[in-house]
């Protein structure tokens, strides 16, 4: 039976991993390869690499990071962060990503949805979403890292992006992240309901407990999580022997 | 040995190289006939779309030299698809080393489970045949990404249950083909690929 997923997500700026809050007091967290390597040791079903820099040399340094995680971890990870081109995503496949990621970019040309899969196939381009939800109770899409809301409901946006070809959804609520009160319930059922593609819950698992809500309640096919894992507060195998018990089929 | 990965535009081949370093063994990622016919081992890998990938193999002759190579040979992915007779993904027809075909899931939209198309994930294998698997457990995990899957039949020599059940791997003569990826299949995969080594 297909499992449910346990993704560490690992924020990148120069190369490093960071850690930080609501990208506050940000400080460096080591080589995300090591970091990586642990993870996926301790049973993480896939990484996802967000990187945060902002550097015109970005480019370069991301591929070639790409290039050495790689070469040391043995499962998929997705890398994210600024990719607006079909050229950049060939340069981050061909040095060995398994799956990419798109948020702001593809929003603002949802036909770039549509090249990179017929380009490099559905199965390895991942939309990201970060979404609120607004005082009229619509979840609405927001761009460059949750700085700029648009009017575009979050539903509206997965739907589309599927039709153009995105083949997962990792979906962020911004009411949630950072919060560790738990995953996005509703939003995350809506999506898991309505596409036909996987869904990534992100944002607000503090407790073990969480993982078994969004996995059951909200019928996430994929959980990710950054803060916790990385100041080890939840550990991987605890957290998949715990979901285990509770009935939800694991990676073990 | 010489281990050949043959190079043809159906991503993930870095994957497979690296995976294969990580294991310690070189390989050698190249489309030249001479190359790959003098090999011991030769990986075919694949992701993708299957009739872009045959046209592809069809132009430069590497679907005949694949049909006719007679050291044993991996197919991953795309690449065990299109071992296959035929590809219902844009209606492609494909090397014809197995007999069975591919075809789209199609799960039932009304079934509580709500299975989604690709199948992305772990995903158990069992029934295990030949020394490819030798040392691994029934229902090992291994990671699949896939919207189509070939049938089950007389080449099934792991089986994989999604939607229905299906070919997780194939065997016949020389050449094996697998559905998942062994190169992103943790221990489990690595212990694969080792197995193929050792053939």
């Amino acid at each position: 039976m297909l499992t449910k997923r346990i993704i560490p997500c690992l924020d990148i700026r120069d190369g490093r991993t960071v850690k930080g809050v609501n990208f506050e007091n940000i400080r460096d967290a080591g080589d995300p390869v090591e970091l990586g390597a642990l993870y996926a040791a301790q049973g993480a079903d896939e990484l996802v690499f967000l990187d945060i820099t902002a550097t015109i040399e970005k480019r370069k340094t991301l591929s070639e990071l790409v290039n050495r995680i790689s070469h040391h971890i043995n499962i998929p990870f997705t890398v994210g962060g600024g990719i607006s081109s079909v050229e950049d995503v060939s340069i981050l496949l061909q040095n060995g990503a398994d799956k990419i990621s798109v948020n702001t970019s593809a929003f603002k040309n949802a036909q770039l949805i549509n090249q990179l899969a017929k380009e490099f196939g559905s199965q390895c381009v991942v939309l990201a979403i970060d979404t609120k939800l607004e005082a009229d109770g619509n979840w609405y899409v927001y761009l460059n890292g949750g700085r700029v809301k648009t009017d575009t409901k979050c539903v509206d946006w997965a739907k589309q992006a599927v039709d153009l070809g995105v083949g997962e959804i990792l979906l962020t609520s911004m009411n949630h992240d950072g919060t560790k009160q738990g995953f996005a319930l509703d939003i995350t059922a809506t999506l898991a309901e309505q596409l036909p593609v996987p869904v990534i819950a992100s944002g607000g698992g503090g407790k073990m407990d969480h993982f078994v809500d969004v996995f059951e309640i909200a019928k996430a096919d994929a959980a990710l999580a950054a803060s916790i894992f990385h100041f080890k507060e939840i550990g991987i195998p605890d957290l998949k022997q715990y979901l285990n018990e509770k009935g939800i089929v694991v990676r073990i | 040995m010489k281990l050949v990965i043959i190079k043809y535009n159906a991503g993930n081949i870095q994957s497979v190289l690296f995976a294969l370093e990580r294991i310690g063994v070189e390989a050698l990622v190249t489309d030249d006939e001479v190359l790959i016919k003098s090999a011991d081992k030769v990986i075919f890998p694949g992701v993708g779309e299957a009739s872009t990938a045959m046209n592809y193999l069809k132009e430069r002759g590497l679907d005949n030299l694949i049909k006719g190579l007679t050291q044993p040979v991996l197919g991953i992915c795309l690449g065990m698809q299109l071992m296959c007779a035929y590809s219902e993904e844009n209606q492609t027809k494909c090397l014809g080393i197995f007999d069975e075909q591919v075809k789209k899931f199609n799960p039932d939209p009304q079934s509580q489970q709500h299975l989604k198309v690709p199948q992305i994930g772990w995903n158990t294998i069992y029934s295990l045949k030949t020394p490819l698997f030798t040392g691994l457990l029934n229902n090992s995990y291994c990671y699949f990404v896939h919207g189509y899957y070939a049938s089950k039949g007389e080449h099934t020599i792991a089986t994989t249950d999604y939607v229905l059940p299906y070919s997780a791997a194939l065997h016949k003569n020389n050449f094996y083909g697998v559905q998942f990826h062994p190169e992103k299949s943790a221990a489990i995969g690595e212990q694969i690929l080792k197995n193929f080594i050792n053939l």
